[in-house]
């Protein structure tokens, strides 16, 4: 079974707050010069800003703020993010693996920007049932 | 420069207590776009039995990444933290982390490999409360990018 698809627009603006409030102020996040300089096309977006959002989308489907039990990926590809009003997109799919008899559910998560994988072997395991 | 592999196994000592704050909790979802009102709302997050309210699944970073501080600036590790990428995370959780947690780190190494000009290093975190409940495992592999 597959799970309703979630875009989520990622700008300039996101990733100042996501610093501020992750305490990550790590420039390739926020500064085009120190981003270029170490060979990338731009600012980019956290991994774990990434990570946050898909694990968002993750509660919202299980439907509690608490039912994530086990969440991991790996960052394949970052998050250009241009420095204008509408930034870009990161679109999150989610497919069921496995649902046990003790309530959890397994999935199998895609997350993309532009049409390219920015996380692989994401997986997580939700709790369904209380 | 390559990291040094006699480090696997290594488990660094237990860090100072984060005092885990509301706001704070507030403050990280908002800033992931999470309105679901147990982050925000005491009550809500007691009508789910938790104390307080509860932070998003990937808030233990904020506690983690500080605490990678003592792996990442020993220098006899070998890390150049400008060349460090993230390449794998992972969150295992025994309970949610809620506000008034006093969260303490362990720090272990678990792999250190060099592979085509670029380190790679794997840490895993067991994160409890002061009192010694476990409370998540957060596992974070880095990459540092060779010269050139």
């Amino acid at each position: 079974m597959e799970l309703p698809a979630r875009t989520f627009r990622v700008t300039r603006a996101d990733l100042v707050r996501y610093a501020g409030a992750s305490g990550d102020f790590n420039p390739i996040h926020w500064s085009d010069r120190v981003a270029t300089k170490v060979g990338l096309p731009g600012v980019i977006a956290h991994g774990m800003f990434t990570m946050a959002l898909v694990g968002r989308a993750l509660a919202e489907w299980a439907g509690a703020a608490d039912a994530v039990v086990d969440y991991n990926v790996r960052f394949t590809r970052p998050v250009v993010v241009p420095d204008d009003d509408e930034g870009t997109e990161v679109e999150v799919t989610a497919v069921v693996r496995e649902v046990t008899e003790d309530g959890l559910t397994r999935l199998d998560v895609t997350a993309t920007c532009l049409g390219e994988k920015v996380l692989s072997q994401a997986r997580a395991t939700v709790r369904t049932a209380r | 420069m390559s990291l040094d592999p006699s480090f696997v196994g290594r488990t660094y000592p237990p860090t100072a207590p984060y005092q885990v704050g509301r706001e704070k909790i507030r403050e990280f979802a908002s800033a992931i776009g999470a309105t679901d009102a147990a982050h925000h709302d005491p009550e809500a997050a007691r009508a789910l039995g938790h104390p307080d309210v509860v932070a998003p699944p990937t808030f233990p970073v904020v506690v983690t990444m500080a605490a990678s501080q003592q792996i990442i600036e020993d220098p006899a590790l070998g890390v150049d933290y400008s060349r460090v990428v993230h390449g794998d995370q992972r969150f295992a959780y025994t309970r949610p982390v809620v506000a008034g947690d006093e969260l303490v780190c362990v720090n272990v190494i678990e792999d250190v490999s060099n592979r085509g000009g670029h380190g790679f290093l794997t840490t895993r975190t067991e994160v409890s409360t002061a009192a010694g409940e476990p409370v998540v495992t957060v596992w974070s592999k880095i990459v540092v990018r060779g010269e050139g």
